[in-house]
């Protein structure tokens, strides 16, 4: 027990346990996913999120502490985002063809999600820095983190949108689809990737692989459009 | 993938010192997502295939751990636990009417403007 003690003390002050817990909770969320197939809300990441916050708040380990160890993962996200780059190459000829629907069709509707987002939270009385943590909201973590970061919201904030929005859109995307009668598997596809980003797109692709190319160049599209509009956006709509 | 990922860090490197060095708003990942796509292209061009093998291999391999690199940083949610309880409201409104709203508008200009033969 003294000896348990003592090595817990010492694994408390070595990343490799951020790192191991983050890997472990991680596939086992991802075995609960699979368990549960189908269901939009058993979705991996969140589900280790949950499981890593109930832990470190039931060991009282504080986040920076675990963020040590987390970080090595964390700090992936960079290099994954420059890997965005090549399946759009591979969608480029799809995009060059549909380009004259694609552009307008994703312009609109990242303008809506974004001025509709920070200004319904303006609205109800939200503070500054929650407003602009939103505008990145429907674009893909590593994208709206450094946007977040450039306007002045919080990126820790602005992940969890990312994700409470991806959550959403693959809830929302077929009943939003049924409202305006879309029944074009690309149109479909291109919504969830511009206003779901990854987590919306990989539920349109358990349905079409159409859809799924379509939404995977809408998140590439997506994020350098947001990366560049939001904030110019911002300093507009996000009050004093 | 020693060559892959050295290109993938090399070109978020060159992304983050233009955008630190011409003070530029978008996130230095996505300059170097841009530069790798603009290399892809002119490779194409050259008739070389892009992307390469092991470049490919890489890409993929990453991009299918996505839903695991973003857990450090939603993890960081319980820093704000605060901030999301005293504006539960204003976030749930707004997050759940603007997808609703970009969802429909981008869907159904898509398939206004979208023409048959695109397939």
């Amino acid at each position: 027990m003294h000896s348990l003690f003592h090595l817990w003390v010492y694994l408390e002050t070595t990343p490799l346990l951020g790192l191991a817990a983050t890997l472990i909770v991680y596939r086992g969320a991802f075995e609960v996913h699979r368990i549960m197939r189908g269901n939009a809300l058993a979705n991996p990441t969140l589900i280790a999120i949950l499981a890593l916050v109930a832990l470190l708040e039931a060991t009282g380990t504080p986040y920076p502490a675990y963020f040590q160890g987390a970080q090595y993962v964390h700090f992936l996200l960079g290099p994954a985002t420059v890997a965005l780059a090549v399946p759009m190459h591979a969608n480029m000829r799809r995009i060059r063809r549909s380009a004259h629907a694609i552009l307008p069709a994703l312009a609109a509707g990242s303008l809506t999600a974004a001025v509709s987002a920070m200004l319904l939270a303006r609205w109800l009385g939200a503070p500054r820095d929650v407003v602009l943590s939103l505008g990145p909201k429907s674009v893909t973590t590593p994208i709206a983190m450094g946007v977040a970061q450039q306007i002045g919201g919080q990126p820790s904030l602005a992940a969890v949108f990312v994700l409470m929005t991806g959550l959403l859109a693959s809830v929302l995307v077929t009943p939003a689809m049924r409202a305006v009668r879309v029944s074009d598997r690309r149109a479909q596809g291109l919504a969830a990737g511009t206003a779901g980003h990854g987590i919306a797109t990989a539920r349109m692709l358990l349905m079409s692989e159409t859809a799924g190319a379509f939404g995977g160049l809408a998140i590439g599209l997506n994020g350098i459009l947001t990366a560049i509009v939001v904030p110019l956006l911002a300093g507009l709509l996000a009050g004093g | 993938m020693l060559n892959a990922l050295t290109l993938l860090v090399a070109l978020q490197l060159v992304g983050e010192v233009i955008a630190q060095a011409a003070d530029l708003p978008i996130p230095g990942p996505v300059i170097g997502l841009l530069l790798l796509l603009a290399g892809l292209m002119l490779r194409e061009r050259m008739g070389r295939p892009a992307p390469g093998a092991e470049l490919k291999a890489t890409a993929t391999g990453l991009l299918s751990t996505l839903g695991l690199l973003f857990v450090p940083a939603g993890v960081g949610v319980m820093t704000q636990l605060e901030v999301l309880a005293r504006n539960w409201l204003a976030i749930a409104v707004s997050l759940v009417l603007s997808t609703f709203a970009g969802l429909l508008v981008a869907g159904w200009v898509m398939q206004r403007l979208a023409s048959p033969e695109d397939e």
